[in-house]
């Protein structure tokens, strides 16, 4: 009974935050792993991609919601999603029209790229605050709970409560769904092989007949798609505000690196993997121990290894080692 | 502009009629708030509050010898100490001010303190700063340091009185990593310590992130009956209570100052049903006699406004008493008028108390936030305690 209470409190405070935090942060790492993977530079301007497709998703959701148009008990917002998407392709595209493929074209080393990206990043950062303003917009509507905690308690009989929140849920079920299809696109069709196959070798696959703007330009569709979803999954769960989603960058950097750059597998893994350190290391293990261990092993203090301000710190540490001791990530990716 | 310019003639033709008069004197007091800078917008109705006050007392023509007083603005600008000491020093001695009614924020109040009004000996009454730090208890001040605020410990040993009489003696802290927050936080966990409650944790939070459930998830390990969050409604506070709402690690709430206002029934409803708060505030009868003193001059509910009335009725009233209008001699009766014994003195009745004073009686100034000064010279405060019923914030008391 106590150890079932004991899973309990670590499903609430640990396992299910995670799993919603790592799902997130695993698709805005496929998003930077496919741009590293194909692209071959580290995209710094993701954090504001996924800040800018959001923008565009709440702009329509709330254009929805003075309608009237509801989505019973699912948010909105996944109904404005698919603008949302099309409005954040049309900035990418636009963006690699006029300003990657002039590099492009004078072949120039991946460095300038990457402060190119650095340049856009900034635009993009400005661009959304102009339009949204800087303060937190939360848009999320529908159902709040999938199951709450007086539900729940009234449901088992434990004295401890669980709650999972629809955007908890509909966050795991959509990067399932996004991921299969990903994968399904990638190993199965005829683009994903081409775009494969311009990853492994470019000159090889210039030399099969495989056009290499086609291959840029779904690759820029299928990352304004990924940062987008990403980037409302985030917002609906938490809430949007444009200097978080900056901040985001580093978790889904370090994710993409631990799991192995360029490695699709790799980033869901490093998603997760940070998404659980980051939890882990800065919960206060206390009741749980109060729970599952015998009387006189409990701890006095509230047994938490770093205050929850260290929250980044955790994946810069993380990312050190890794690049420290297995520089390809753990799915052996490209080395940075 | 306009208005300044109509009290200045105002005053001109006072100052005429009294001249007229023969027993001529002139009563000078600095305004030194922040006209500019971050509270700026508070500023105007504190120093219209003060300058109503100076009006009433030059009208009834009984301070000293028909005397009449006079108002000297400057600006305190709220955050640069070095500008708020100059101008301090030019009231003082290019100006002659009797006594100082500011200033405003706490840290340039300290350094316009020490600088300038202990230097030169006049009489200093802040209608709002609230730091514990500005609380002279071993007489730094020379007793010149006077404040119709509360200090913000006096909010912590409030909030330890709510909690204990609900039953509550095992809380959990949070605060807005600030001096604000921190100030507060530490000081309640003092108080509630002292008087044998146990403060599980006392973590900061930080302001504007978009998620505060790593942040609740310690908090609820440290568990308690009641969670404190020393935050701001439309900062981080009120992501920490969506958050320990959602995980059901806390139901109810405890909400000082910074968190009461209409941001929180908005976001919360009925949710925090049964949470409680304490927040400045009085009922006394002086506060409506106040608003219906100002009638549509300007605002008088506006915060720190009636505090400004009172700071600058009592340093008029104490020179009554002293029959001074020398720092040195009326410092001494600050106290006296403030307190009882003697008749209660409400907004609009300074005239009575003057006279009073005149005929060598005692007063009890209550005035608009019911003063009643402690400690070293500083407002006991009055504070308005709410509970959250049926997702709307009442008044359960005044203490």
């Amino acid at each position: 009974m106590d150890l079932l209470n004991a899973f309990v409190v670590l499903s609430n405070f640990v396992l299910i935050p995670a799993i919603a935090y790592g799902s997130q942060l695993a698709l805005g790492a496929l998003g930077v792993t496919l741009i590293y993977g194909i692209l071959r530079f580290s995209n710094f301007a993701h954090g504001d991609t996924m800040a800018f497709g959001t923008m565009a998703t709440i702009l329509i959701t709330w254009w929805l919601q003075s309608l009237g148009v509801s989505f019973g008990p699912l948010p909105t917002a996944l109904l404005a999603l698919p603008f949302g998407i099309a409005v954040c392709v049309l900035l990418i595209l636009f963006t690699d029209r006029f300003v990657y493929r002039f590099y492009r074209e004078q072949k120039a080393k991946p460095v300038i790229f990457v402060i190119v990206s650095l340049g856009v990043m900034f635009i993009m950062n400005g661009l959304v605050r102009f339009i949204i303003g800087p303060n937190d917009q939360r848009f999320a509507d529908g159902e709040r709970f999938i199951i709450s905690v007086r539900e729940f308690k009234a449901l088992t009989g434990l004295k401890e409560g669980l709650a999972i929140k629809t955007t908890q849920g509909i966050t795991v079920i959509t990067a399932v769904l996004v991921v299969a299809a990903l994968f399904y696109f990638l190993n199965r069709t005829r683009t994903g092989k081409s775009m494969r196959a311009y990853s492994d070798n470019e000159d090889l696959a210039l030399l099969s007949g495989i056009n290499p703007e086609r291959v840029v330009m779904v690759t820029w569709l299928i990352v304004a798609a990924l940062a987008t979803v990403a980037g409302v999954l985030y917002g609906l769960d938490k809430s949007f505000k444009p200097f978080v989603y900056f901040q985001l960058l580093l978790p889904i950097f370090a994710a993409a690196i631990v799991g192995g750059l360029g490695n699709p597998l790799g980033a869901i893994a490093g998603g997760f993997t940070i998404a659980f350190s980051e939890v882990m290391i800065t919960y206060a293990w206390k009741k749980v121990a109060k729970y599952a261990l015998p009387e006189s092993l409990e701890p006095d203090g509230l047994a938490q290894l770093l205050s929850t301000d260290y929250k980044f710190a955790v994946s810069f540490v993380i990312l050190l080692i890794v690049l420290l001791f297995r520089p390809t990530g753990l799915f052996a990716g490209k080395s940075v | 502009m306009k208005k300044l310019l109509a009290a200045t003639a105002a005053t001109a033709l006072m100052a005429g009629a009294a001249f007229a008069g023969g027993h001529a004197k002139e009563v000078k007091i600095g305004v030194i708030l922040g006209f500019t800078g971050p509270i700026e917008s508070l500023t105007p109705s504190m120093a219209d509050g003060a300058e109503l006050a100076m009006k009433e007392v030059t009208d009834s023509g009984m301070l000293l010898d028909a005397a009449t007083v006079t108002s000297v603005r400057a600006d305190s600008t709220c955050i640069d100490a070095g500008a708020a000491t100059a101008a301090a020093e030019r009231l003082i001695t290019a100006d002659k001010v009797d006594g100082i009614m500011g200033a405003d924020c706490s840290g340039v109040t300290g350094a316009i303190l020490n600088n300038v009004a202990l230097a030169n000996g006049v009489v200093m009454v802040s209608p709002s700063a609230t730091s514990p730090g500005l609380s002279h208890n071993d007489n730094e001040d020379n007793g010149l340091f006077f404040r119709t605020a509360p200090s913000d410990a006096r909010q912590g040993v409030v909030m330890t009185e709510v909690l204990m009489e609900e039953g509550i003696n095992e809380v959990a802290v949070t605060y807005t990593n600030n001096d604000y927050g921190k100030g507060l936080a530490d000081s309640f966990q003092a108080a509630f310590e002292a008087a044998g409650g146990t403060v599980t944790i006392n973590a900061a939070h930080e302001d504007g992130k978009a998620d505060y459930s790593a942040e609740v998830g310690a908090l609820a390990a440290a568990g308690g009956d009641r969670l404190v969050v020393a935050g701001y409604v439309d900062q981080g506070g009120s992501g920490i209570v969506r958050a320990a709402l959602d995980s059901g690690a806390f139901d109810t709430f405890h909400f000082p100052d910074g968190m009461i206002g209409t941001k929180l029934e908005e976001n919360f409803g009925d949710e925090i049903d049964g949470s409680t708060g304490q927040h400045p505030g009085t009922d006394s009868e002086g506060a409506a006699m106040f608003t219906a003193l100002v009638g549509d001059a300007f605002d008088a509910t506006s915060p720190f406004t009636p505090e400004a009335y009172d700071a600058t009725a009592l340093i008029l009233l104490a020179m009554q008493a002293a029959n001074s209008k020398d720092s040195a001699d009326y410092k001494g009766k600050i106290m006296d008028v403030a307190n009882a014994p003697g008749e209660q003195i409400f907004p609009g009745q300074l005239a009575k108390a003057l006279q009073i004073l005149k005929d060598g009686g005692d007063i009890d100034y209550v005035g608009a936030t019911a003063v009643e000064l402690i400690g070293a010279g500083e407002s006991a405060g009055n504070y308005r305690q709410i509970v959250v019923d049926g997702g709307k914030i009442t008044t359960a008391k005044y203490r």
